[in-house]
């Protein structure tokens, strides 16, 4: 669709609906608590920051965001190519499970964790302990954060024609070169989007994680999860600077997507 | 020889796609396959790069057996019609990929892609990207890539269609001359069969999965075994008859017309035959001694249609059964303008029919 | 999804087919097939009967029914609101716009706990307006439900705006120019060219951010608190229910909100099927 200009009242009132709407809901919380953490002046912010407990969440954080990055990541690939490549019965249902996760409350993949794992669980572990311990917050955040890569791939994989493949394979490259030589390079970009929004994701959990690592302090506490006992236990100060922590975070994440959003358009010849 | 295929069969969700077909192309020759969409040329052509398995069958390439062969190892040059070059590699990157693959030097992948640039005519294009081609010459880039390492057999899945006709008919002549200069055994599949005809040193014409007759062109356009051939060929005239002795007796227009039986057509004896005439084979007349072919009946002109450099006329028999028979008498005649302006021809005019040459078919059931 | 039907690869290339597949079978498998059957397993270990009682436990039946209800509502402002953004974007130049565009990913990568902290922060009853809206006029905001359709609507924000956005912006403009030059005005053309083109964009948008709602918690749990009753979400009693060791109602009340979940899930996806089918 062609831009226009704004032009006559309506527009107008539509537009200023829009934006204030959008400021309402979305700006004016952000600033109250940027405000609000830095009331006391920064130097109390980054005292909270600081704090041992708070580093050791954060360093939860992202170990666990790292962690379920790398496996989506490659396992997202292998679920993408398998759906956009191959056909077997079942696969529309195989495609749909891939969102699945989306309408997971994250309580319930927590829980579903601790139903596996713990100590009467389906599958409760003898040597190592996965409930109420990193390995199932591990798992958890692997699961909230499942879709995004293979979702991000699968559309630039599809649109990547087979016969690209098919050439490389006439000319000679077997099926890994071709994937390193012809696919990789066009899918990239995605795939990238796709690992930035899994990290995200990732770290902005906290029901999953907090039912399945049973969210003891120090030991199975992510940032998020720091940010609930804070506010439980009368600290706000100490709640609104990992808030804001968070919130720069996200920020910065969010200016990588957008950037990576606008990705190269190759002018398909075909 | 150098492509042999022993009953080659496909299935696509049980039903047949190819049909037990077998072919055997020779060393340097240009084949065309050609055929309709949906008559199973591409799938075949994909069965023979290995880019799809078959099912029964055998297929050899330069005296080997490359049936359970993936495409990596079957030496093959394929063309896809749109191309697919690989977009985000220049050129060059996409010509030497073959060559790359197959771990030549660097500096001998640089020579032969300048060597090929200068084949396809398009020398100092190195580092240019796809998307900033045309579709020609995209196209002469595939070509090349596909030949670089100098491949046993060149295939090539209509190729030219997508592209504007007049790029069209530059590409084939240029691919024409490059296979005779290259002397590689090349299978181009086609619906077009004017590319077949400009390009084949043997044509295959295949529908339905089935190889229906193979030969060389001008033998297949004039003298087709096959109903379908003669039709998918070019514009064919067939009018019902029975072959007898010598002589065949036509049904239509009149029962009272009898053709000489042509030579080699003695199996045909005592058959139902279609008798088959190209447009530019009849002959129409004012009178009935002016015609010098064999005469048929007489007939009213229908339509009459400027094409260039002929005129396309269609002509009504007239049966003496029935004045006001059907659409099956009606002739296609390819004239010159002279001889249309000459004879006078208009609507409704009455004219004699005669046949310059005509070849008998198997009428179909 | 698109399913192309894919041609298959050389024969000699099977094994390593299946190798794959298996590698992506027992990946799906691990982490969502398990973790479902499990959770109805449970929910239905006790007998059909206690499952129905424990869903339908007062405060149970309570938090499911508020779940159901403030996520329609932020779903139908969502698709309003998002919808005529999504539009005001695509069809408009105005300064600030390429920030703008960035700022609706926003609440996609904002911790959802975060959100819920801010709207604390913003509309608690401690504050000027959150004091105002309680106080005055008998309207809390935080810890009661319009505290939690307003933590619903900043999670959702993005949904509808990026489902119909680029609908929108494939549509041809020559589409729009035909209709104005067939004199439609914009609202016409809006009604009877664009919207119906943009119409099952928005409904699937609509529906993903309903059913994305129903299961939300790390900012419903800061909002609204944990009373029951009053402003206890599904999720939260869940939560509630697991921390105190009531297996058996978290387990009910799971498969409740997952077969919810689920159901508008497939239907979108069905919707979307048909729709395609018949274009």
């Amino acid at each position: 669709m062609r831009e226009r200009e704004l032009r006559g009242p309506l527009p107008l009132i539509l537009l200023a609906a829009v934006l204030v709407y959008a400021a309402v809901l979305l700006l004016a919380p952000m600033a109250a608590i940027v405000s609000s953490a830095f009331a006391g002046g920064v130097g109390k912010v980054i005292n909270a920051l600081l704090l041992p407990d708070v580093l050791l969440a954060f360093r939860m954080t992202f170990l666990l965001a790292l962690g379920a990055m790398l496996i989506n990541t490659l396992a997202g690939t292998v679920l993408a190519w398998v759906l956009v490549r191959h056909n077997f019965p079942g696969k529309r249902l195989v495609d749909a499970l891939v969102d699945a996760p989306f309408v997971f409350s994250p309580v319930i993949v927590g829980y579903a964790l601790i139903l596996m794992f713990g100590r009467e669980g389906w599958f409760a572990p003898t040597v190592v302990q996965i409930a109420f311990a990193w390995p199932a917050m591990l798992l958890a955040t692997v699961f909230v954060s499942l879709p995004f890569v293979t979702r991000e791939i699968q559309p630039v994989l599809a649109e990547l024609t087979l016969e690209q493949e098919n050439a490389a394979y006439t000319l000679g490259a077997n099926r890994w070169t071709t994937f390193r030589r012809v696919v990789v390079p066009q899918i990239w970009h995605g795939l990238l989007y796709g690992m930035v929004l899994t990290f995200a994701r990732s770290v902005g959990e906290f029901g999953a994680v907090a039912v399945a690592g049973g969210a003891i302090e120090r030991y199975t506490e992510t940032a998020t999860i720091y940010v609930f006992r804070a506010m439980h236990d009368r600290n706000p100060i100490g709640a609104y600077s990992v808030s804001v922590a968070l919130g720069v975070l996200s920020i910065g994440i969010l200016v990588v997507m957008s950037l990576l959003r606008r990705r190269p358009s190759h002018t398909a010849a075909d | 020889m150098s492509i042999l295929l022993e009953n080659v069969t496909k299935y696509y969700e049980r039903q047949a796609v190819v049909k037990d077909l077998s072919l055997e192309i020779e060393s340097g020759e240009f084949f065309v396959l050609l055929g309709a969409s949906g008559s199973g040329k591409s799938t075949l052509l994909r069965l023979i790069a290995g880019l799809i398995p078959l099912d029964k069958g055998r297929i050899w390439l330069h005296g080997r057996d490359v049936t359970t062969l993936p495409p990596q190892q079957r030496n093959t040059g394929f063309v896809f019609q749109n191309y697919s070059l690989f977009q985000h590699m220049t050129v060059a990157q996409n010509i030497e990929f073959g060559l790359d693959v197959r771990r030549v030097s660097r500096q001998a992948r640089r020579q032969r892609v300048a060597e090929l640039l200068r084949l396809i005519d398009l020398e100092g294009y190195e580092h240019r990207m796809p998307s900033q081609l045309s579709g020609g010459q995209q196209q002469r880039v595939a070509l090349a890539r596909a030949l670089a390492y100098q491949p046993e057999v060149l295939l090539l899945d209509e190729p030219f269609g997508a592209l504007d006709a007049r790029i069209r008919v530059q590409l084939r002549q240029n691919l024409r001359d490059i296979q005779k200069r290259l002397q590689i055994t090349t299978i181009l599949v086609t619906h077009d069969q004017e590319e077949a005809f400009e390009l084949a040193d043997r044509i295959g014409v295949i529908d339905a999965g089935e190889l229906l007759e193979v030969g060389e062109p001008s033998a297949l356009y004039r003298r087709p075994k096959n109903r379908f051939t003669a039709t998918f060929l070019g514009n064919a005239n067939l009018l019902r008859g029975q072959r007898n002795g010598s002589k065949v007796y036509l049904e239509q227009p009149s029962e009272e017309v009898t053709l000489a039986a042509p030579p080699n057509t003695e199996h045909l004896s005592g058959q139902p035959v279609d008798i088959f005439s190209r447009p530019e084979e009849v002959e129409i007349a004012l009178s009935r001694h002016e015609l010098r072919g064999q005469l048929i009946g007489q007939a009213i002109v229908q339509e009459m249609t400027f094409a260039g450099p002929l005129e396309k006329v269609c002509v009504q028999l007239q049966s003496d059964r029935d004045r006001n028979k059907s659409s099956d008498l009606i002739i296609q005649v390819l004239l010159s303008p002279d001889e249309a302006r000459t004879l006078g021809l208009a609507r409704g005019k009455q004219v004699w029919v005669g046949l310059k040459d005509y070849h008998l078919l198997h009428a179909a059931v | 999804m698109n399913a192309i039907a894919a041609p298959r690869g050389p024969r000699s290339g099977r094994w390593g087919s299946w190798g794959l597949r298996l590698a992506a079978f027992s990946y799906l498998g691990l982490f969502i097939v398990v973790p479902l059957v499990v959770i109805s397993v449970q929910g239905f270990r006790d007998g059909l009967a206690t499952f129905v009682s424990s869903v339908t436990k007062p405060a149970a039946l309570s938090a499911i029914g508020l779940t159901i209800w403030t996520a329609a509502v932020m779903a139908v402002i969502n698709t309003i609101m998002g919808t005529l953004t999504a539009y005001m974007l695509v069809s408009y130049r105005f300064p600030g716009k390429a920030l703008f565009n960035m700022l609706i990913d926003l609440p996609f990568a904002i911790p959802s706990l975060v959100t819920g902290v801010m709207l604390v922060l913003l509309y608690g009853p401690q504050t000027a307006i959150g004091g105002f809206f309680e106080k005055r006029l008998g309207f809390p905001i935080v810890f009661a439900p319009p505290g939690i359709v307003l933590a619903l609507l900043f999670i959702s924000y993005p949904f509808v705006i990026r489902t119909v956005q680029p609908v929108l912006m494939q549509m041809e403009a020559n589409q729009q120019e035909a209709a104005h030059t067939l004199g439609a005005s914009p609202w016409t053309t809006f009604r009877r060219v664009i919207f119906p083109t943009i119409r099952p964009a928005i409904i699937t948008g609509g529906l993903l951010s309903f059913a994305r709602a129903m299961g939300e918690f790390g900012s419903v749990i800061v909002v609204a608190g944990n009373i029951p009753m009053r402003s206890q979400t599904a999720a939260v009693y869940i939560y509630g229910q697991i921390e105190s060791g009531s297996t058996q109602a978290a387990s009910g009340v799971s498969v409740v909100l997952l077969f919810l979940a689920f159901t508008i899930t497939l239907s979108v996806d069905f919707f979307l099927r048909r729709r395609d089918a018949r274009t």
